[in-house]
Order: structure tokens, then C-alpha cells, then sequence
């Protein structure tokens, strides 16, 4: 796998940004729960998105220890470099 | 306060719902009359969202053999099987349990959130792989936090999702093990149980299946959705609950696998609670056996089903994707859920309120599920207050022509 960080991050603000109602302005620090109001089950939700687009499936207790956008970059990204 | 804090969003939720008078998370039930009416805020209540789907928590017999239990084996056994001995209760349920299903093992567990509990979180060791529907329970989703396997969650009923997850998975070492359910709570929507089955032997995977909604409701003698879809050798373990068909509280795990027993001592949720009490134990054992005696309750709980559905979808409401004794009305916001769900208890109807992240999908759901003792007449009554109150609050289009006005019903 040669995904890099930059596209990681531009698939996973899409992705967000296409499942939010209202535009919101997206960082690395964006806190998913607090900021964008997705509960557990919303959060696993949308990684199973990126999941899909990234051809790559995420074990539960790594989404668990995720709470910002970057976190969420930092996560797919070791995990597709282990793939 | 500060402690709670990190609760600060579901607090909000639930004082939203405290400020509608009745808080759908903490109504009592006064006096319970029959399986199918209470006595709610002093009112005559039609229970409508009990999951008492055979309506056998007053069978006299049932009554009978549990209060026969209780006088002979006292009121709890006071410890665990493991630490407290067992009775001959739990050992005649475990054989009467395999016997029903046709298995070698059975083991019984104090609830059946514990079942899921124990067995998810001690088949999948540290180098597995648990692989769980996105819809499942949240017993399974626990069951499966408390074990040391690797979790992957795949699309709700998508056998295609679940092979692309577990062809990411071939190289990888260690054992794959599938959960999915017989009927899902929430929506009342079934696996596509022998197309999962295909994958499994594809894969070479295990596959575990919670009969929790579909025990006595699905399968010619009752044994769910495995049995309906004729898949039974395909499925390593089958858990289950007392507390909804059964009557009872409790659950269980039937399988033929090889050294099941040592479950018993490797078992958490299994060993370090007490077993379940000699009465509860003995009324479920008596319903069991009316399960499988009486074929007749299943008809008229998926007839009452089938009821309630085909009314609510004549209403115009949009609800989950097939018939099942578990009906959801699906809702635009939870407040929206919380209000007709007051409207109905108001007017003399119990239903239940299921809210995101309980729900899939971020739904707000009107749930009801029907009982094998709710007569046509009561269904048509619920259906009439559905009509009446959903036309007032905007969720259903005004009421149709006078002549159409029973087709509806039917």
C-alpha cells in the first residue's frame, strides 16, 4: 500500500464532509463526538465508509482509541502500512 | 459532577425526555393483568412492546412448576455453578435444551446478555478474529470488548461485505468466528442466514448465531432462523434467551463442538454469577416443552404480526423492511419518537422508544412487538390509535375515503 497521509486525510475529510448536514471546517484537532456529534455507532458508521474506499477494514478497539480527524488519519495509516 | 461529565451529551437526551412528563427510559408497569395489559399511571394499559412473544408468562402451568420450584429448591441458588454446585434444574434444562436442538451440548447461562457475554468473549482468543454484523446487539459488541480478539464489524446483512472483510483477513493467522442474529431486535429484519452460511464454509470460518428474537417464532418446530433456513449443521454455536419467548430470564448456548465442556471453566460471565433461580429455571423448562407442544402459538403470533404490520403500512408509515412479531415505526427525530410514544401510552397504549446509538443507522424508531395472546381485536384497536394519533401529529397522510376506510385494518 502506498497511501500516503495527505490523500488518507483527504479521503477521510470528504467522506465526513458528504455525511455532515451543514458545512463545518474540518481540521486534524476536530473532535468527532464533541465537535460533529456522531455517537459510537455513527463512528463506526463512517469508518466503515473509508473503510470501503480504502479497501481496508479497521479493528474495533483501534476506532475505539480515536477521537480527533487526525487520530483517525494517524489509525488508517498504520494500519495500511501493516497491510 | 465532574465525574459524569463525560455523559454530558446522553444527559441532555435524557432530560429531554424526563421534560416530556413520562420518560419512555423509566416507566413502571403498576400491575401487570395478563401478557397483554397492565396498569400504567392508574390506567388500563394494552401492552403492546414486551417481547412476550408466546404470552406464556401466565400460563398456569408454567406459574405452577415455578412456584412448585421455588417451595422445593428455595428462591435463589445463591452462587455459581462452579463455586455453589449446580441444581438438577440447570442439568435437566441443559438436556432439555440440546435434546430440542439436536445438539450434544447445552449450557446455561443467568441472562441472556451473559450468554452472549460469555461465549463471544471466550471462543474468540487472543490471535482470532470475531466478525459481527453492524446491526448486532450490544451484548454481542460487549462480548466481544471483554475477549482478547481482534474485531472487524461488516455491513448490516451483506454477505458480500463480510467475504471482502474476511478475503482481507485469509493471510492473516488465527480463527475467524461470524456473529449475526436470527431476528434483529431493532428493525425485526432477519439474516440472510444461508447465503452468511455459504461464506463461512468458503472462508473456513465459525459461525455463531443469536436466536435471542427468533426462538419460537421462526423454523417449523421453533428453533429460528437456522432452522427456517435450513442451515443448522452450518452453525458452530446457537445462543439464545428464556426471557422473551420462554417467558423466563436467562439464556443459553447449544453446540456440537468438540470439548464444549471446558467452557464451563473458562467462562467468566458463566462462573462468577450465580445461576439462575430454581423457579425461573423450572418455568422455563415448562414453557420449553409448550413451545415445542403448542405449534399453535407461533401461528398466531406471526398472524398477529403480520397484522400489525400490513395496518401500519397501510397507515402510510414507513417502517422496517419485512413483517416479523417485532414491528418499528420509523420516526424523523427522536423528540418526534418520545412525543407519539407518550400519545399512545396516553391514549392507552405501551409501546417501546429506541433512539440512536441503540438503533442502526441513527433511526428513531416507535418500536412494538406483538404476543401469540394478543387477540385481532386488540391489534385492530393499537392500529386505530396509530391512525388516530399519527394523522394528528403530520406522520401519516389524513384519513382515506370512508369505503377504504377497513381495508387498511386488515
Amino acid at each position: 500500500m502506498d497511501n500516503s497521509v495527505g490523500e488518507i486525510r483527504d479521503v477521510i475529510f470528504e467522506t465526513m464532509r458528504s455525511l455532515l448536514r451543514h458545512p463545518v471546517e474540518l481540521t486534524d484537532q476536530t473532535n468527532i463526538a464533541n465537535d460533529l456529534g456522531l455517537d459510537s455507532v455513527a463512528v463506526m458508521d463512517f469508518v466503515m465508509e473509508i473503510e470501503d474506499k480504502l479497501n481496508v477494514s479497521v479493528p474495533l478497539d483501534r476506532i475505539a482509541e480515536v477521537q480527533t480527524l487526525g487520530d483517525l488519519v494517524e489509525t488508517l495509516h498504520n494500519v495500511l502500512s501493516n497491510a | 459532577m465532574a465525574l459524569l461529565d463525560k455523559f454530558s451529551l446522553m444527559a441532555a437526551q435524557y432530560a429531554e425526555a424526563e421534560a416530556a412528563a413520562t420518560n419512555p427510559f423509566s416507566v413502571v408497569l403498576d400491575q401487570v393483568l395478563s401478557p397483554t395489559e397492565a396498569v400504567i399511571n392508574g390506567h388500563r394499559t394494552l401492552l403492546l412492546g414486551t417481547n412476550n412473544y408466546l404470552g406464556l408468562t401466565y400460563d398456569p402451568d408454567v406459574i405452577a412448576k415455578s412456584a412448585e420450584a421455588v417451595q422445593k429448591f428455595g428462591t435463589g441458588t445463591t452462587g455459581s455453578r462452579i463455586a455453589n454446585g449446580s441444581y438438577d434444574g440447570h442439568q435437566r434444562l441443559e438436556q432439555s435444551l440440546a435434546e430440542f436442538y439436536g445438539r450434544r451440548h447445552a449450557m446455561v447461562f443467568s441472562t441472556g446478555y451473559q450468554a452472549n457475554l460469555g461465549i463471544i468473549s471466550t471462543v474468540a482468543g487472543k490471535n482470532d478474529h470475531l466478525l459481527l454484523d453492524a446491526d448486532c446487539h450490544a451484548s454481542i459488541y460487549d462480548g466481544a470488548r471483554l475477549g482478547q480478539g481482534q474485531v472487524t464489524r461488516f455491513r448490516h446483512n451483506s454477505p458480500e461485505d463480510l467475504s471482502q472483510r474476511l478475503r482481507r483477513l485469509a493471510d492473516v493467522p488465527g480463527d475467524k468466528i461470524i456473529v449475526v442474529e436470527g431476528i434483529y431486535s431493532m428493525l425485526g429484519d432477519s439474516a440472510p442466514l444461508r447465503e452468511f452460511a455459504a461464506v463461512k464454509r468458503e472462508w473456513g470460518a465459525y459461525l455463531i448465531v443469536d436466536e435471542a428474537h427468533s426462538l419460537g417464532v421462526l423454523g417449523d418446530a421453533g428453533r429460528g432462523l437456522a432452522e427456517a433456513a435450513g442451515v443448522e449443521a452450518d452453525v458452530d454455536f446457537i445462543v439464545g434467551t428464556f426471557s422473551k419467548s420462554l417467558g423466563g430470564v436467562g439464556g443459553y448456548c447449544v453446540s456440537d463442538m468438540e470439548g464444549f465442556d471446558v467452557l464451563r471453566v473458562a467462562c467468566r460471565p458463566y462462573m462468577f454469577t450465580a445461576s439462575p433461580p430454581p423457579g425461573n429455571v423450572a418455568g422455563t423448562l415448562e414453557a420449553l416443552r409448550q413451545l415445542r407442544a403448542r405449534p399453535v402459538l407461533r401461528r398466531q403470533l406471526n398472524d398477529r404480526g403480520r397484522q400489525l404490520y400490513a395496518g401500519l403500512e397501510g397507515l402510510g408509515f414507513s417502517l422496517g423492511p419485512e413483517p416479523s412479531p417485532v414491528v418499528s415505526v420509523i420516526l424523523p427525530e427522536p423528540q418526534a419518537a418520545i412525543e407519539f410514544w407518550k400519545r399512545l401510552l396516553d391514549a392507552g397504549l405501551y409501546t417501546n422508544v429506541s433512539l440512536p446509538p441503540a438503533t442502526p443507522k441513527s433511526l428513531s424508531l416507535l418500536r412494538s412487538s406483538v404476543s401469540a395472546a394478543h387477540t385481532a381485536a386488540q391489534i385492530d384497536y393499537a392500529l386505530g390509535l396509530f391512525a388516530e394519533i399519527g394523522r394528528a401529529m403530520d406522520f401519516i397522510p389524513a384519513e382515506p375515503k370512508a369505503g377504504r376506510r377497513t381495508a387498511a385494518h386488515r
